[in-house]
């Protein structure tokens, strides 16, 4: 691997802050000027399971996460004991010594088939079955070992702060294996100081106790003199930048789009997304037209206008009873001017396949955010899939159109969800915005984002009623695109309805206008495809005069960026197209950019390739090669680059599976 | 382009036809729906009457409002999104028993906790009519209409208790062939301030020939005639609400001799849910989803994000 990358995990029982440490490592390499990828896997449980983190770090940019780690930080047996075996040859692991003798019996949240696995390989070496076996066998490939008392550091701990609860001194360990862990790449405190005082930030008692852990655990690795030849260097760049998670993204995304109503019913991983949204459901305004408002004012409305400086936006965020509420109140919304979303993951999308239906029909601009997770039914609710791809182009009964949007990472998530309000009301169709675990759950450095890119747009929103007699609402117009107007817009009403219906919105079973409306609907589609440029359709990543091309959608784009980085230094020419509108599907531009190439290969994260199948529908060609993957983890940039150096040598068979990972 | 002078009670109507059964207990219902907004003096435009699927569905199409046909038992979830989205609007929803009761039935108890100022008028037949009268959740047991083919093997639903337990804070029931009576009800319900419940007895002369015209005629009476008290204020003391609730559980429950029609529930005492978001975003009485400008003339977003931005930067 020639990138100069550090990979670090972090992992821990549920509910024992090891996403606080794992945020702690990533913002101090962060604020050290370097870039960083996160990734956070867990269980579907709130406390007790087995959960980690991986922390990518480098100077240059880092897209996906890797197999292997440079240093394992454990304060528990059970980490120790799942992780070591990823640990790299010169890499080194951290542990409590005090948990050498723990019999891998003994770990209760091991499932069975891990164990059983794990005794085949200790007894292959004859080692044996506890935390010492496992360590030992890391050592025997070169991995240096690093015991770090934690207790004794939080017994220090405790005598400076007495009254403190136990089970708050007893999170320190986290703040510990990180600190530890710094000190042994060498990476200097202050960024980690500052990392602890942005997190803890506002609460003075914890910022300072954790400083002092991290001091306490600095200084015990510096005194032990241990040699570790991974070295972590700050950066230098004076690139301005952030840090976030893939729910972040695409919140900051819908505020600055003007979402300003979303419903949602709870579910995994979608609702940190509406948590975070209400948490921050007012935020500054600029430059409002007192003029927009005017028309609204009708005698029930006081009308009293807040100063115009500092005036307070704000997006109204609704929990609702399930997900079929949570579209039918999203829609409702939408048809009184609101700019509505809702947001869900595949169970939840189940539930709202009938209200699809509706706002497809009765031409609604509702947008979803779809969060993929593992599938069907309960499936790995906590995990990652593509598998839902045909299910947010064919939901719902009878035909109606709809925008389908993926978005590849986290840049492209933010600017995606602003645009996503954009195509819903030019088009006035739902818009499903298809997004997956590994998104919502990766954290990246990003240049922060470009709120100047970011433009409104309306389509025929009408702010006042029509002068000219006779609105209505599904009038026939060559675009198929009728003006549309809020609920309450004084002077003028229209009808909706999920029956087929006349230009009125009435209920009609007419032939000759069941046809004129059905095509009035549909020829939208056509639109679309003609109107959305390029680069929303597809990027084109890699060679792009590469003879050997790839197809992809979606989070794997990251491991596929990376993995052709190197193939590219092999001397290999290829071109990845990144899909990004998957419906309506631009077939032809597609077929051109794919046709030409002497070998076609499609990646995504499902069983049966759910859109290379699509796109070969759609354009008649074939892929000569499938990669999949479907056991819940995202696929890494080394098992992606693994596969296509597979491919390349012509040994690989059509279809390959990944299925790395824990 | 509607115009809002000179509006008649007959301006409420529309020119659709209107394809409800000769006899059916709907024409009440819309009749004494067009007589209520035309005394409340509501424009057209300042309405929204939301519906479900069924024979009532079909109500938003002959009314002179804006009206809104959504799915079967979704009307309330609908009309949720419409009225946070635009809390000025006056906003009714008018579903059947099948579709609040039944399949909506969820939506029924949470749209109870939140008291939204909604009206929300049910069509209370016992049978679902369009597909030709299926046991509701309204029919007795043991009900044999004749349009089933055994007599009918589960329980009833009470309304009126389901939705005191689920927290609406208007609670009445009215007769279709009462119209004065009914028109007086949903003009209550619709100046109530929170959710508010009109359950409307109404004879389905076509599928359920067991709760008739002549079946309710001998029963029904008004409660406005008698000397009950349905409201509840911040000064009804412990023992008087005892009684209130005592009383409104027997009206309720009423059913073989004697079925009250009025305002059995009036709560007074709860905050709306549109009170508790004005607490929380003090802008949104003045800027409501619907309403709030959400870019200038150019398409620049008015969204200022660089606050939460900045929170989240590294260097």
């Amino acid at each position: 691997m020639k990138r100069s990358d550090f990979a670090w995990v972090v992992g821990g029982p549920q509910g024992s802050g090891v996403d606080s440490a794992a945020n702690l490592f990533a913002k101090a390499a962060a604020f050290g000027r370097l870039h960083v990828f996160g990734k956070r896997e867990y269980y579907s449980n709130i406390m007790g399971e087995h959960s980690y983190f991986q922390v990518r770090v480098s100077e240059n940019p880092v897209y996906s996460h890797g197999d292997m780690m440079h240093l394992l930080a454990s304060f528990e047996a059970e980490t120790a004991i799942r992780h070591s075996w990823d640990v790299l040859p010169d890499g080194g692991i951290l542990y409590d010594p005090k948990v050498v003798d723990t019999n891998i019996e003994r770990v209760p949240a091991l499932e069975p088939e891990v164990r059983t696995h794990l005794f085949k390989r200790l007894n292959a070496m004859s080692l044996p079955l506890t935390v010492e076996g496992v360590l030992k066998a890391a050592e025997a490939d070169g991995v240096c070992l690093f015991p770090f008392p934690y207790d004794d550091l939080v017994e220090e701990l405790k005598r400076e702060y007495p009254d403190t609860d136990a089970k708050v001194l007893k999170r320190m360990v986290n703040t510990m294996s990180v600190a530890a862990s710094l000190r042994l790449v060498a990476f200097p405190f202050e960024f980690l100081e500052k990392s602890i005082q942005d997190v803890f930030k506002g609460k003075t008692k914890a910022m300072k106790m954790n400083i002092q852990a991290a001091q306490m655990a600095y200084d015990f690795v510096s005194e032990q003199g241990w040699d570790f030849s991974c070295h972590l260097t700050p950066g230098t760049t004076d690139e301005k930048r952030i840090y976030v998670n893939g729910n972040q993204a695409v919140s900051l995304g819908k505020i600055l789009g003007g979402c300003t109503f979303q419903s949602y019913y709870p579910i995994t991983p979608a609702s940190d997304e509406s948590v975070f949204l209400e948490e921050h459901e007012n935020f500054p305004l600029t430059g409002v037209q007192e003029e927009a408002l005017k028309w609204v004012r009708n005698p029930g409305n006081p009308g009293k206008s807040a100063s115009p400086n500092g005036r307070m936006g704000s997006l109204l965020v609704l929990q609702t009873e399930d997900e079929i509420a949570a579209i039918a109140a999203a829609t409702g919304a939408a048809l009184a001017g609101a700019r509505a979303a809702t947001a869900t993951s595949g169970p939840g999308f189940c539930l709202m396949a009938e209200g699809l239906g509706w706002a497809g029909n009765s031409e609604v601009p509702v947008v979803v955010t779809l969060y993929q997770r593992g599938g069907p039914s309960t499936g790995l609710p906590t995990r990652h899939e593509q598998g839902d791809l045909l299910f947010a182009i064919f939901a719902g009964h009878g035909e109606f159109p709809r925008i389908v949007l993926s978005s590849g990472d986290l840049e492209e998530a933010f600017y995606d969800s602003a645009l996503v309000f954009n195509l819903a009301e030019k088009y006035q169709m739902p818009v499903i915005h298809l997004l997956d675990k590994a998104l919502a759950n990766s954290n990246q450095t990003l240049p922060y984002y470009d709120l100047s890119r970011v433009r409104i747009e309306r389509g025929a929103l009408l702010n006042e009623a029509p002068s000219a007699n006779g609105y209505q609402r599904f009038q026939f117009t060559e675009s198929g695109i009728s003006p549309r107007i809020r609920l309450g817009t004084p002077g003028c009403i229209f009808y909706n309805t999920g029956d087929e219906h006349t230009p009125e919105g009435h209920i009609s079973e007419d032939p000759e206008n069941r046809d004129r409306m059905m095509e009035k609907r549909m020829k939208k589609l056509d639109l679309v495809l003609k109107e959305i440029p390029s680069k929303d359709k597809f990027h084109i990543l890699g060679d792009p005069d590469g003879d050997i091309v790839i197809l992809s959608w979606g989070t794997p784009k990251g491991a596929i960026r990376e993995a052709l980085e190197v193939l590219r230094e092999e001397g290999h020419r290829v071109k990845f197209v990144q899909s990004r509108l998957l419906w309506p599907l631009p077939a032809q531009e597609l077929k051109e950019v794919l046709e030409p190439a002497r070998l076609r290969i499609a990646i995504e994260q499902n069983y049966s390739g759910q859109f290379a199948g699509l796109v070969s529908q759609h354009t008649g060609l074939r892929f000569d090669h499938l990669i999949v993957k479907y056991n819940g983890r995202p696929m890494s940039f080394n098992e992606v680059l693994d596969a296509l150096r597979h491919i390349l040598s012509g040994k690989s068979s059509k279809k390959v599976v990944l299925r790395r990972g824990h | 382009m509607v115009t809002d002078t000179l509006l008649k009670p007959r301006d409420y109507k529309t020119d659709v036809f209107v394809d409800w059964c000769p006899g059916c207990g709907d024409f009440g219902i819309l009749t004494s729906l067009h007589q209520a907004l035309w005394e409340l003096k509501k424009k057209p435009w300042e309405v929204v009457i939301f519906s479900g699927i069924g024979c009532s569905g079909k109500t938003p199409h002959y009314v002179n409002t804006y009206g809104i046909h959504t799915l079967h038992g979704r009307l309330l979830p609908f009309a949720t999104g419409a009225k946070l989205a635009n809390p000025h609007l006056t906003v009714i929803a008018v579903g059947g028993d099948g579709d609040g009761l039944g399949i909506g039935a969820g939506h029924f108890v949470n749209a109870g906790r939140r008291n939204l100022n909604l009206t929300y008028i049910i069509h209370d037949n016992g049978v679902y009519g369009l597909t030709k009268g299926q046991a509701s959740p309204t029919l007795k047991k043991g009900v044999k209409t004749k349009s089933l083919p055994k007599p009918n093997i589960q329980m009833n639903v009470n309304p009126l208790l389901m939705a005191y337990s689920s927290g609406f804070t208007f609670i009445a029931r009215g007769y279709s062939y009462d119209v004065p009576h009914l028109k007086e009800l949903l003009k209550q319900a619709i100046q109530h301030k929170g959710f508010a419940l009109v359950n409307v007895l109404q004879p389905c002369p076509t599928y359920n020939d067991i709760n008739t015209r002549e079946w309710f005629g001998e029963r029904v009476f008004r409660l406005e005639e008698t000397d009950y008290d349905p409201v509840v204020t911040p000064d009804t003391g412990e023992d008087e609400l005892k009684k209130r609730r005592g009383q409104f559980i027997e009206k309720a429950l009423e059913w073989e001799t004697r079925i009250a029609i009025g305002v059995l529930w009036k709560d007074l005492t709860v905050e709306t849910y549109e009170e508790r978001i004005a607490s929380r975003i003090p802008t949104y009485l003045d800027a409501p989803p619907g309403i709030r400008p959400v870019c200038d003339p150019d398409g620049k977003p008015t969204a200022d994000i660089r606050s939460i931005l900045d929170s989240f930067r590294v260097t």
